[in-house]
Formats: C-alpha cells, sequence, structure tokens
C-alpha cells in the first residue's frame, strides 16, 4: 500500500494530501506522522490540502486528530490550502474543524506556525487551544 | 416528473466509495451543476457511500437524472442489506455519532442536499435518497 | 364539434386556399399593426403562404393542435414570432398575423354553409378557437423569448456589480452595492474566496455602504461567507454597517459571533493596515520655492 510521503522541512513536516483517502490510507498517515514528530521532535506540522477538492466529515475527523495527537507531542498543526468550493461546503455541512488552525498556503501556514511557538514560549508554557 | 438518465453501481468497498465519488462528479458536471453545488453533492455522495460500506455491509448507489418541468435535478439513491438504524431520529441530530459518524454523515448529507429521504429497518437495512435540484 | 364542422373547415381550405390567402395578405398589408419598416410585401406573402399550406395539410387530421400532425404549424408559427420579435415587433403586432386570418375564413364560411346554419355556426365556432390558439402561442413563445433575456441580463449583471478589488498587500474589499438577494450574495461570496486564494489575501473587507437592507437570509449568507473565509485561512471584517441595519440585525436575532464590524470602510482599511503590522504616517510637508 503506498503511503502518504512526510517531509521535513527545518522545524516542521510537511504532507501533501493528493490522493482519494481511504481508511486505512488515513490511519497510516496518523500513525506516520506521530513517529515522524517524536523522531525529529518536529514543533509543528503543515497538511497542505490544496489538491483535494472535496473533505467530508471522514477527513475532517482525520485532520482534528492529528491535530490532537500532535499537540499532545507538542506540535501545532496547520492545515493550509483549501479551495473555496471546499470551504463552502464544510460550512454548510457543519464540520467546524476546531483545534486546527488554518493558512491560505504552506508559506504562511510556516509563518503561522512560527508565531504560534513564539506565542506559547512566551506565555507561560501554558498550552494554547 | 421524469427520470432521463439512470444508472446503479455497487458500493462494496473503499475503492467503490471513491469510485462512487468519482461518478457523482461526473453526474453533477455533465447536468450543469456549477463547482459549489458539484462539491457539495460529491461531498453528500461521500458521506453516504462511506456508510453504505461500513455500516451497511455494502450495497449498490443508484444515479438518476431527473426533469421536472423546467428545472432539472441529480437523485442518489444507496440502499444496502445491512442491521438498519434502530433509531432514525437520534441517527439524524445533528452531531450524533455512534463513535465513528453514521450520525454525522446522513445529517450532513442531509444539509447538502435539497431533499433526504430516509428508510429504514432494523435486521432488513436502510435506504437513503438525496436530490439536489438545479 | 360536429363532423360536419370538422370536414368543413379542411374543404374550405382546400378549395379556396388562394383566395384566403388574397385576403389575408391584402387585410395585413392594410393594417394598422403592419410594420411596413420591418418587413415586405413579399415576406408576409410567404410567411402566410407557408402558414396556409403547414395549417391545411394539418387541419384533415382534426383541430387539437396538441397532436403531432400540428407540430409543422406550431414550428412555423415559433419561429415566426421569434424572428419578429428579434426584429422588433410587439407581441400584438405579431399575434395579428394569425388573427387577422378570421376574417377572410368567416367570410368563406358564410358564403359555403349559408344554407346551413347549424353547421356554419359549428365550423365557424371550430376556425375561431383553433386561431384563438394559435394566436396565443404566438404571445407564449415572445413571452419565454422575453424572459430569455431577462435572464441573460441578470447574470451579466450579476458578474459586472460584483468587483473584488486588491486595497493593499494581503488585503482585499468587496463593496456590496444595491438590495442583495440570495443568488447574488452567493455569487459575490464565491468570487470574494477565489480572489482571497487568486491573491493571496489574509485579510477581506465586506463592505455593505451600498447595501438598504438585510435581511436574514443575506445576513446568514455573509456569516457563512466568513466562516468560509475563516477555514481557508483567511479573516473578515464588515464595514459599513448603518445603523438602521444594525437595528435589523439585532431585530433578526442574527449572532455576527466573534466577527469584527467597522462602521466604514476606512476603519476596516485601518485594522487591516494594523493588523499587516503597518501604519500610514504623515511625511514632513516640503515647502514650495525654497
Amino acid at each position: 500500500m503506498e503511503r502518504i510521503p512526510i517531509l521535513k522541512m527545518g522545524r516542521y513536516l510537511l504532507v501533501t494530501i493528493q490522493v482519494d483517502m481511504h481508511d486505512r490510507l488515513a490511519m497510516a498517515l496518523q500513525d506516520d506522522l506521530m513517529e515522524q514528530i517524536r523522531r525529529h521532535h518536529a514543533e509543528g506540522v503543515l497538511i497542505d490540502i490544496s489538491a483535494l477538492d472535496l473533505v467530508d466529515s471522514f477527513i475532517g475527523r482525520m485532520l482534528g486528530n492529528i491535530a490532537a495527537m500532535a499537540r499532545i507531542l507538542d506540535a501545532d498543526t496547520v492545515v493550509t490550502g483549501m479551495r473555496p468550493a471546499v470551504a463552502i461546503t464544510l460550512v454548510e455541512l457543519g464540520l467546524s474543524l476546531t483545534g486546527v488552525r488554518t493558512a491560505l498556503n504552506v508559506e504562511r501556514g510556516m509563518e503561522l506556525l512560527d508565531t504560534a511557538r513564539e506565542e506559547r514560549e512566551t506565555g507561560d508554557g501554558r498550552r494554547q487551544g | 416528473m421524469a427520470v432521463v438518465r439512470d444508472e446503479q453501481v455497487s458500493v462494496r468497498s473503499e475503492d467503490e466509495v471513491v469510485r462512487v465519488r468519482q461518478f457523482a462528479r461526473e453526474w453533477a458536471i455533465s447536468l450543469g451543476f456549477g463547482l459549489v453545488d458539484q462539491t457539495k453533492i460529491v461531498t453528500a455522495a461521500s458521506e453516504l457511500a462511506r456508510n453504505t460500506v461500513i455500516y451497511g455491509g455494502g450495497g449498490t448507489v443508484r444515479f438518476q437524472a431527473l426533469n421536472d418541468g423546467p428545472r432539472r435535478g441529480l437523485r442518489l439513491t444507496f440502499e444496502d442489506t445491512g442491521p438498519g438504524i434502530a433509531d432514525l431520529q437520534l441517527a439524524l441530530k445533528d452531531g450524533y455519532s455512534t463513535g465513528t459518524g453514521l450520525g454525522l454523515g446522513l445529517s450532513g448529507a442531509k444539509r447538502l442536499m435539497s431533499e433526504f429521504e430516509i428508510h429504514s429497518t432494523p435486521g432488513q437495512g436502510t435506504r437513503v435518497a438525496v436530490t439536489r435540484w438545479k | 364539434m360536429t363532423d360536419g364542422a370538422k370536414s368543413a373547415l379542411p374543404s374550405l381550405l382546400g378549395r379556396y386556399e388562394k383566395e384566403i390567402l388574397e385576403e389575408w395578405v391584402k387585410l395585413q398589408l392594410a393594417s394598422d399593426t403592419h410594420r411596413a419598416d420591418l418587413v415586405t410585401e413579399r415576406d408576409v406573402r410567404s410567411e402566410s403562404q407557408r402558414f396556409l399550406e403547414a395549417t391545411r395539410t394539418a387541419i384533415a387530421n382534426g383541430t387539437d393542435i396538441r397532436t403531432p400532425e400540428w407540430n409543422d404549424v406550431k414550428n412555423l408559427l415559433t419561429e415566426l414570432s421569434q424572428s419578429r420579435a428579434r426584429q422588433g415587433f410587439s407581441p400584438s403586432e405579431t399575434a395579428m398575423f394569425v388573427f387577422s386570418l378570421k376574417q377572410p375564413l368567416f367570410g368563406r364560411i358564410r358564403t359555403e354553409l349559408a344554407k346551413d346554419p347549424a353547421a356554419l355556426a359549428d365550423a365557424t365556432w371550430a376556425a375561431t378557437s383553433l386561431i384563438d390558439r394559435l394566436g396565443i402561442l404566438t404571445m407564449e413563445v415572445y413571452q419565454k423569448g422575453r424572459e430569455g433575456v431577462i435572464q441573460r441580463q441578470q447574470e451579466e449583471l450579476l458578474e459586472l456589480s460584483t468587483p473584488v478589488v486588491r486595497l493593499w498587500d494581503n488585503v482585499v474589499a468587496v463593496p456590496l452595492i444595491g438590495t442583495l438577494d440570495s443568488a447574488r450574495t452567493q455569487v459575490v461570496m464565491e468570487n470574494l474566496l477565489q480572489e482571497i486564494v487568486n491573491l493571496g489575501a489574509a485579510i477581506a473587507i465586506i463592505d455593505i455602504t451600498g447595501v438598504p437592507t438585510v435581511d436574514t437570509l443575506v445576513a446568514q449568507h455573509l456569516l457563512k461567507a466568513v466562516a468560509a473565509a475563516r477555514l481557508m485561512g483567511a479573516d473578515c471584517i464588515i464595514s459599513g454597517i448603518r445603523p438602521q441595519i444594525a437595528q435589523t440585525i439585532v431585530h433578526l436575532g442574527v449572532d455576527l459571533g466573534d466577527v469584527v464590524t467597522k462602521a466604514t470602510l476606512a476603519d476596516a482599511f485601518a485594522l487591516a493596515l494594523k493588523r499587516n503590522g503597518l501604519t500610514v504616517t504623515k511625511v514632513a510637508a516640503v515647502s514650495s520655492g525654497s
């Protein structure tokens, strides 16, 4: 089974989702990500979904799970590149994607990760929601 | 109201869920739906197809292009012979989940489509029909 | 309709087609609805001839224009009605083409069936109801044509009146103008979201200074657009909310949540600049002639 490649970009990990995800692939991705976060002491995860023309409740839950698990491993998550039609549909669907930060593209996503980490560190070490 | 085009495909595996999404996209495009409507239709189809495979033990989906006077629509009917849903009201309540998303899928599909109809008999199976009018 | 009437009309048309045609054309040319500026005598003659021929053929099978035998006649009339509409004829001028056929037709019926009053009455009734229905058909075709034009214009209006403007790096604005309806608001919002992606703008100002009223549906669409923008990684500021609209929003019980609102577009722009870490400062004045 193919696995979604995870790229290391400095302190962060980048995942680009380009295929139609099914359960097994999603599970494998979550496992791989957590493993890589641990191994590289990654501080953030960027999930680029600019190639996805749909996000259903399954993918939505996967993104939420990844963000929650990454946080436990002290890493922030930013989802980037959501398409307008997908965003409109998600709003209609009522999926809130709480706990998931978003950015227009990977570059902005990295800036967001930079500031998120700064905020957390200049705070008193408490977790941000 | 007339059915102008009619096709049934099997939904029994993950791969077939992917195929159902592609079919839904093709049908939506050929009926002239705009991009946002296409996305809504395909997302609803994805939710219901997943439900059929995961909770219904696999089944079929029927695609129909409808002509009702001046308006055109796309109807998708998902059918399975699985365990059925005991409490429909509960399942349809927004955000309800048996733990892995049956309820989310149903209420989500309902919100994305113009019409939503569900029949389910515990022990016999479930049929969900959704329609989106142009 | 008795069988007598059913057979009277077709045979009448068959025997006197030429005469009826002549009278009819003369009538049309003399009528005050005749548009000599738009159509020549030859056109009137050829159109009338084609119509009569087609009618004569169709009427042999009865006078119910819903049957397939009448399709040729109906197509002819549809074509005629559409082309005349394009040329600038009013719907009544086009309808008169059909209605003016009554006079020559009734004349013939009266002459031929004078000795049989019952058959005369039936034939007249059959002829008049047939022509009425055909006349109404031309009106309906015209109507549909106009509706098509209106719809196309509405679609063009949608495209035209909702530009998304780039105010600065990372800042776009969409000035909404006029009464918003559901369809228009959705189109505008979709355009806005697409421009956010195209221009890489993370701040979008939706200015509703030019919107006289907002109803619940429109407010919901605006809020959905804001939510969608947020999901994409952009933030919206709604500006230009007039006191009346603020009142309406509260009365309708619409919950703006944490959407930032500003009274004016200028305020919204200042906030957008601030969020980008920018300020506007005055440059020292340069004295002239020094």
